[in-house]
């Protein structure tokens, strides 16, 4: 695999809503570069056939019930109080988060 | 102090909660700060609540009646978890001024069980490191060698206990960030297993990773802390439905005829060979004390690293979308659109070290390379894992060093990434595959550094863990009375 240029940087950083400085452009390609090669490692590896695990309990045959596969009962829960909430969010009118214009155009 | 002795002394009346937590600020006004010996261990105090916590708990004294497990004790709290009326910054300008509006799990059972909480600790931003060198409020010193790292990221949670700052501290771990601290400063430092401990309120890193644990002095006092932690927890889907073992009780068991495994991959060139000698004299103390010892195969070790580099790396990108301007902490003013708040809030708020990841972690889940990196690593991810059920087969415990190394100089690493991060090389498999570790302290280098041994073991069986712990501490007691 070729590695990765300045322009696969900018088009990452915007994928991940990041911008970056000019300076840190060429230090995120150059560390970049360093651990994909380091990560290139795995390929010495026949991995055909082998399952991807995503998670640690589906590896225990169900020695772990860990609920993430059923439904939880549709009950109402108390949750934390949304003044609480509301209060330490940047700019808000008491009821919703308040944020610059969406529609840009 | 031992959590034995604060509880006794709080009980019997020797001592109150308040006089101790008065005590543990003392200590932590004298060194932790710039004017002392500038370890840097808390980022906020909480002495309000600690020190109303503490009234309690003189109260429930003074009335002699039934005290919790955690009496009066001190403790501290990684700055990643959220503890009401306290700061959460996760070591990141991003959160900078947020105070989370609820408590979290971890945080309110130690609570219950009577400890009292002192403040919150310094840690690698979003727990991203293994320096504490990425904290946008500064690193944090070894107080057992002031120009060296703590470790990270849990390295505040490390110290703090290290310094006597507080008599426990809970921290996370997602590759090694409770374990290869805890070995650095000298102190016990428990991995649960995944699902063991509830992380509620706990900022997510990596989800198929992160877990919450102990540190303290002693195996009996992470044996103690980890039974109030642990169990199963409606705020948490992933937290398990299993009952928790009587871990201090399980220490009591004599460890004659347990079987104890050696994996030759931990052994390997680039381990310190004061660390490689420390490790043999732990495995010659459990051969006297009865285990039987002998080898065993991981044998996709080398590739942990990698591997654990694409997954965490990937969750992490997608956990710290959540960090836009729009709900918590940081917003950028001078953005005239949504967009650009988004952009210029996150470039001014995180560091250098967190944006690495999110672009890796991203990269790696882009059109074109999901397979060839993410898909990829989910595989080896298994196969490691059946590295350890397969050993798991032979053997009760693994036993190895925690560290290649002991603590590095402060700045040494910074300029290089992947030479950091192969500072977790023997911490991360035992992460990806989900089973508990433990660092206890076993002897220091000629330099006075501390050294520390990890005991893995399987998945829910942390009384075995600690039980072998205990036996290893035990050893070191006695040879220091010997010496």
């Amino acid at each position: 695999m070729s590695g990765v240029s300045l322009e696969d940087v900018r088009r990452v950083a915007e994928l991940a809503n990041l911008e970056l400085t000019a300076e840190e452009e060429p230090r995120m390609q150059r560390d970049l570069n360093a651990i994909l090669g380091h990560i290139a490692q795995l390929n010495e590896l026949d991995t055909t056939g082998v399952l991807a695990m995503a998670q640690v309990g589906e590896m225990l045959g169900g020695a772990v019930h860990a609920h993430g596969e059923e439904l939880r009962a549709d009950v109402v829960r108390a949750s934390v109080d949304r003044a609480a909430v509301m209060a330490v969010a940047p700019e808000t009118d008491g009821r919703f988060f308040k944020v610059p214009k969406v529609i840009e155009r | 102090m031992t959590i034995d002795a604060v509880r006794a002394a709080v009980a019997a009346g020797t001592t109150t909660a308040t006089a101790l937590a008065e005590q543990h600020y003392a200590r932590i006004a004298a060194d932790d700060g710039a004017n002392g010996k500038g370890i840097n261990s808390f980022l906020a105090l909480s002495r309000e609540r600690a020190l109303a916590q503490a009234a309690r708990v003189d109260a429930a004294a003074a009335k002699g009646e039934a005290l919790g497990p955690l009496a009066g004790v001190p403790v501290g709290i990684k700055d990643v978890l959220a503890m009401q009326g306290s700061p959460a910054t996760a070591g990141s300008l991003i959160l900078k001024g947020y105070r989370p509006p609820y408590d979290g799990t971890a945080v309110a059972k130690l609570e219950a069980a009577g400890a009292v909480l002192l403040g919150k600790l310094n840690c690698d931003e979003f727990a991203m490191g293994s320096s504490n060198e990425n904290s946008a409020y500064g690193a944090v010193k070894n107080p057992k060698a002031l120009d060296r790292v703590p470790g990270g990221s849990s390295g505040g949670s490390a110290a703090a206990v290290a310094a006597g700052f507080a008599v426990a501290t809970l921290g996370t771990d997602t590759g090694g960030s409770i374990r290869q601290p805890a070995a650095f400063c000298g102190v016990v430092g428990v991995l649960p297993t995944y699902g063991r401990v509830s992380r509620y309120g706990l900022i997510a890193f990596a989800s198929s990773l992160d877990r919450v644990g102990p540190f303290t002095n002693t195996v009996k006092d992470a044996a103690t802390l980890l039974e109030v932690l642990a169990g199963r927890d409606v705020m948490d889907e992933t937290s398990a439905d299993r009952p928790v073992d009587g871990y201090v009780a399980a220490l009591e068991n004599p460890v004659e005829g347990l079987r104890v495994g050696v994996p030759a991959e931990y052994f390997g060139e680039g381990l310190d060979p004061e660390i490689r000698a420390a490790i043999e004299r732990v495995l010659d103390g459990l051969k006297l004390a009865g285990c039987v010892v002998k080898p065993v195969s991981l044998p996709h070790t080398k590739y942990a690293i990698p591997t654990y580099y694409v997954i965490a790396t990937a969750e992490a990108s997608s956990n710290l979308s959540r960090f836009d301007g729009v709900r918590f902490g940081l917003r950028s003013e001078d953005a005239a659109t949504l967009s650009a708040m988004y952009r210029k809030t996150r470039d001014a708020g995180f560091g250098p070290e967190v944006k690495r990841r999110i672009l890796l972690g991203t990269y790696a889940l882009s059109a074109g390379y999901y397979d060839a990196y993410y898909r990829k690593a989910q595989q080896v991810r298994g196969l490691l894992t059946r590295d350890f059920l397969a050993a798991f087969g032979e053997v009760d415990v693994i036993v190895g060093p925690m560290t290649p190394t002991p603590a590095f100089k402060l700045g040494e690493k910074t300029d290089d990434p992947v030479a950091m991060y192969l500072a977790d090389i023997y911490s991360v498999a035992a992460s990806l595959a989900g089973i508990c570790g433990v660092s206890v302290p076993c002897g220091e280098t000629k330099d006075g550094l501390p050294i520390g041994v990890q005991i893995m073991a399987r998945h829910f069986d942390e009384a075995t863990m600690l039980r072998v712990g205990a036996a290893v501490e035990g050893q070191q007691a006695g040879r220091q009375v010997e010496g």
